[in-house]
């Protein structure tokens, strides 16, 4: 138990370090390399397998169209899984930048992980597009930080306002998800416009992601007399909520945000949902033919239907790529800095902050989410639309501008 | 009046999928001492396994009592299986190391089943396909009752008849009382400690996959990581009617569903996680070995 | 002299340290080294209580958090400006910035402290998995309570917590903390809490006073773990409640358990390993949290008393042998 113990227990932890040191280390070939981290494992790992698959697509079309290269590089995207933990996620955006040299991230879904990544990607000046985060907090992080998404505000405001002027509603119930950042915010902005407009909250309840059980919250919110309810979650748990309350015979229309959207939704819901309004990025009938060549492509790729999240993830990857084009196009000095052999070069500083300034200027971009803008704050400023659910059908019925 | 009643059976009903679940901790917990928290992991497999046999049967496209009796079965089988093989692989080793060892290995095996279960079935989540038509029954005063609730009542009932029946009234089920008692003296009798540990492990892997069918029933909203927090709080009901007393599991799970539902309709749903653990905690600073648990004086 | 010497040499030591890693590792292997020190804290703090005492707690994230919370708070009213009013009044930065994170990670250790003894006290009558759920379940109290306060940002997380832990401040706690533990393991403090753990009641039948011991044990870790919850605080600058879900907890007893209960160089040893084996199989992918739980299960079964044991790895050159952490566990 002495020396050679010490030196077999040092042999262990240092060859670990090793092997975590070099697991990623960058090769030092030219090409671009692009990171993404996600939840792929953990409680939401849905967000962060729907965020892959979105990137996959754009690869993959990048490979068909271009050989996979932009202005001639070959461009490699390394994905790490953060587990769902604000903490994780800082390590993995860390290992990206330092040991993978990323030109730019992709990430993250959930507001609270954006948070903890942001910070090291401003301060090591490498721009981060998280597709789908939508707190505020998270772009006013620094002008690194960029979001393809509306945010909360954006989209409480419009169901308020559809709720309130649209269907004529003066008594409303919230039941959100109190664990996500996203339904919390959500639920805020709802209520702040929805009692400006003259209307009602009657109830305020909760429930949490994971939760099988909505029967009590239901219940109570029944014996409020809600005219409508506005359940700003993700479909995962709405269509469960949609189920039990018509079971507990709550007949009124359910409202809801982008994180109903998923073709699951009615699978699960099914009757429960029709009547239910929800605000979302795009509606699925809309015959745009970027959307429908997107939706047609998951289906072949993947085989089954994309969600809001994996079209967000595929317009922000196309974004970045369409940003690196450009400054390929614009000035090939600076972008020959982007590749990994210019790794920790001072050339590599001053190319990833020409990119940055190109994703800033990003307006009018044709997406599948719909036309995007990025406006002074680095947010998507882009219309909402209102889809009805009509016979176990998503149905277009209003444009809300912001 | 007619909310409370309602919010009463909605609790009585989800209590009742705790108590099957907790049944399962408090048999593995009375014979090895080892708190399996796995278990919840099971329970969603139950679940998954319901669903694939839902698949094959064609339950769902034409749906009658004897394919949802069958989908049940088949569920309680597999898992029954699959019980055993944990047992035998993973927990067996590890039986007369520290506890704390045992604990770190039942651990393992829960985030294997978890993260098995992401890449196997993959992370976003199923739907349990409808094997028995849900309807609607008025119970008067305002109070409504789904024939799926009701069925869940009557399976859980069913089942822990069942269980206390085998437990008291089978050879098996003294073995199992005599191994629970002490193992040494257990095996002195010629009761052979090895295949008893396993036939409890089996047992209480098919109730959670009652369990976990029972749920995706109802709920049928299914994925790998389901039964992390519902194993949890099935353990702390285990404990609430004191940990190895089986009418303690099924009464501590009934408490814990209807408190719940109780605080998160009169209270505040955000302390809903929390009612579990504060009831908990005063139960046993009243009565340290739980509601029915007996105050083992410790021999010197 | 060797009193005042040797905490002086490790000082200097570590601020050497932390003042050249920087040019050998970039922020990543940085950071993993830090998160090494933060779990080498809560690993020997949560050793206290379950190595130590043989007392089971599965609530050390709660106090992580509590701590974690209570310092960024303490930072963010208060220090930051308090650190900028003695910068212009010509203190060094590192040195006002140093003596203001230190308060906050005291004042958040001490808050944790108190917890851990209102806790404590109580439930400490309890045995065993009751002692163990108990804790459990004031963990998850404590999360759900900040899920639920607004004005330290619920679900939401608190952001822009200012970036104070750096090498020298988390080693010089995970110094502290295994200094700690070895002088108490050497203490007639250490012998009381070795004597209830290897067996209650002949300990208390020799006239230990138990509950006293068992309490004073947890406290200690409960404090430590706070102080643990602030240095990882101010290594993210960022806080949010869900990442103190009993799985942290679980995660620092697989360190105890894995480096072998009641040995402090082996719960160094384990939260080396064990913060570095997740990075390395990062590789893996998908695969990886399922190899991860594999290993775990395969290093239980194979080594179930744990990399060490109870015994302790003492340095070549070092004289004293940590007798009292001898003993079956």
């Amino acid at each position: 138990m002495k020396l050679r113990t010490w030196l077999a227990a040092s042999a262990l932890a240092l060859s670990a370090f090793i092997a975590a040191g070099c697991g990623g280390a960058s090769s030092g070939k030219a090409e671009l390399v692009i990171g993404e981290y996600g939840s792929l494992t953990g409680n939401d790992a849905t967000f962060g397998q729907s965020t892959k698959l979105g990137v996959e697509l754009a690869l993959a079309e990048l490979a068909t169209a271009k050989g996979g290269k932009l202005g001639g590089l070959p461009v490699r995207v390394v994905v790490e899984d953060d587990q769902g933990k604000a903490e994780e996620a800082a390590t993995v955006v860390q290992k990206l930048i330092n040991q993978d040299q990323v030109i730019a991230v992709i990430g993250e879904v959930a507001s609270s992980r954006s948070l903890a990544a942001a910070p090291i990607c401003q301060s090591n000046g490498v721009p981060m597009v998280s597709p789908s985060s939508t707190n505020p907090k998270v772009t006013e992080t620094g002008d690194y930080i960029f979001r393809m998404c509306f945010i909360d505000p954006f989209q409480g405001t419009v169901m308020a306002k559809f709720a309130s002027t649209n269907l004529g509603l003066k008594k409303v119930a919230i039941l959100q998800d109190v664990k996500s950042d996203y339904s919390v915010g959500l639920s805020q902005y709802f209520k702040e416009a929805f009692t400006a407009a003259g209307g009602v909250i009657v109830a305020e309840q909760a429930y949490t992601a994971g939760d099988q059980d909505f029967s009590a919250q239901l219940t109570s919110i029944k014996g409020k007399n809600p005219e409508a309810i506005f359940i700003p979650g993700y479909y995962t748990e709405v269509g469960l909520i949609a189920r039990k309350a018509r079971q507990l015979g709550i007949t009124v229309p359910l409202l809801g945000g982008d994180g109903w959207e998923s073709e699951q939704l009615i699978e699960i819901g099914g009757d429960a949902l029709n009547g239910a309004y929800y605000s979302n990025h795009f509606a699925v009938d809309n015959p745009d033919p970027a959307l429908q060549g997107f939706l047609t492509k998951f289906r072949d790729k993947f085989k089954k239907d994309p969600d809001a999240i994996a079209g967000l993830a595929y317009d922000a990857a196309n974004v970045i790529f369409a940003a690196v084009e450009k400054l390929h196009a614009d000035d090939p000095t600076a972008f020959a800095g982007l590749s990994s052999a210019k790794a920790n070069s001072a050339e590599r500083k001053a190319a990833t902050a020409k990119l940055r300034a190109i994703i800033a200027a990003t307006n009018g971009y044709a997406g599948v989410t719909g036309t995007i803008t990025l406006d002074d704050k680095r947010n998507a400023t882009k219309p909402a639309v209102v889809l009805e659910i009509k016979g176990g059908k998503k149905v277009f019925n209003t444009q809300i501008a912001p | 009046m007619s909310e409370f009643l309602q919010q009463l059976v909605n609790g009585i009903t989800w209590g009742s999928v705790y108590a099957l679940i907790a049944l399962g901790y408090t048999m593995v917990y009375g014979i090895l001492r080892l708190i399996n928290f796995a278990h919840g992991d099971i329970y969603m497999l139950g679940a998954f396994m319901g669903l694939f046999a839902a698949r094959w049967f064609n339950a769902a496209g034409d749906p009658s009592p004897m394919k949802a009796v069958l989908v049940l079965l088949t569920s309680m089988l597999i898992c029954a299986l699959i019980g055993m093989l944990i047992e035998r692989l993973a927990y067996k080793p590890v039986r007369k190391s520290p506890r704390l060892s045992a604990l770190i290995t039942a651990i393992g095996v829960s985030l294997l089943i978890e993260n098995g279960g992401v890449l196997v079935f993959g992370a976003s989540p199923q739907f349990f396909p409808q094997i028995i038509p849900e309807k609607n029954i008025a119970l008067g005063m305002g109070v409504t009752l789904s024939n799926q609730q009701m069925i869940v009542l009557i399976v859980s009932v069913v089942l822990m008849f069942g269980l206390r029946m085998l437990v008291l009234h089978t050879r098996v089920g003294k073995a199992m009382q005599a191994v629970s008692h002490n193992h040494m003296a257990a095996a002195l009798m010629g009761i052979s400690v090895d295949r008893i540990v396993t036939f409890t492990f089996m047992i209480g892997s098919s109730l959670a996959a009652a369990a976990g069918v029972l749920v995706a029933l109802q709920s049928p909203k299914i994925e790998p990581y389901m039964g992390i927090m519902p194993g949890l709080k099935a353990f702390v009901a285990a404990v609430l009617g004191g940990i190895g007393n089986i009418p303690g599991a099924v009464v501590g799970g009934l408490v814990m569903g209807v408190a719940e539902v109780l605080v998160t309709g009169y209270i505040s749903p955000t302390y809903r996680d929390a009612i579990a653990f504060v009831l908990l905690i005063v139960i046993l600073l009243v009565r340290p070995a739980g509601i029915f648990g007996k105050a083992v004086t410790e021999k010197v | 002299m060797k009193a005042i010497l040797v905490p002086l040499v490790t000082i200097a030591l570590l601020a050497a340290l932390a003042a050249v890693l920087p040019h050998f590792l970039n922020p990543y292997l940085l950071r993993i080294v830090l998160l090494i020190g933060i779990n080498i804290v809560l690993a020997v703090s949560l050793n206290l209580v379950n190595g130590f005492t043989g007392q089971f707690s599965i609530g050390h994230a709660g106090f992580m958090a509590l701590g974690g919370y209570t310092a960024a708070m303490v930072s963010l009213k208060l220090g930051q400006g308090a650190a900028a009013a003695l910068m212009v009044a010509g203190m060094p930065q590192p040195l006002a910035q140093g003596l203001m994170f230190l308060a906050a990670l005291v004042l958040g250790g001490i808050l944790s402290a108190i917890a851990g003894y209102l806790v404590g006290l109580p439930s400490l009558r309890l045995r065993g998995d009751y002692l163990a759920i108990v804790t459990l379940g004031f963990g998850e109290i404590i999360r759900v309570v900040i899920l639920n306060v607004d004005a330290i940002g619920g679900a939401r997380g608190l952001p822009g917590i200012p970036q104070w832990s750096n090498f020298f401040w988390v080693f010089l706690w995970a110094v502290i903390v295994v200094v700690v533990s070895r002088n108490l393991a050497h203490s007639t403090h250490g012998r009381a809490l070795f004597a209830i753990r290897d067996d209650e009641i002949a300990a208390e039948a020799l006239g230990v006073d138990t509950t006293r011991y068992k309490v004073l044990a947890f406290v200690m870790g409960a404090f430590f773990a706070g102080v643990a919850g602030g240095l990882s605080a101010h290594n993210d600058a960022y806080l949010n409640p869900s990442s103190f879900t009993f799985l942290r907890s679980i995660e620092v007893i697989a360190m105890v358990v894995l480096g072998g209960m009641g040995s402090i160089s082996g719960s160094v040893l384990a939260a080396i390993v064990l913060t570095l084996m997740p990075e390395a199989l990062r590789g893996l992918k998908d695969y990886r949290m399922v190899i991860y739980a594999l290993m775990l299960i395969v290093l239980m079964i194979t080594r179930p008393q744990g990399l060490l044991g109870t015994r302790e790895l003492s340095l070549p050159w070092g004289k004293r042998k940590p007798q009292g952490a001898r003993g079956p566990a």
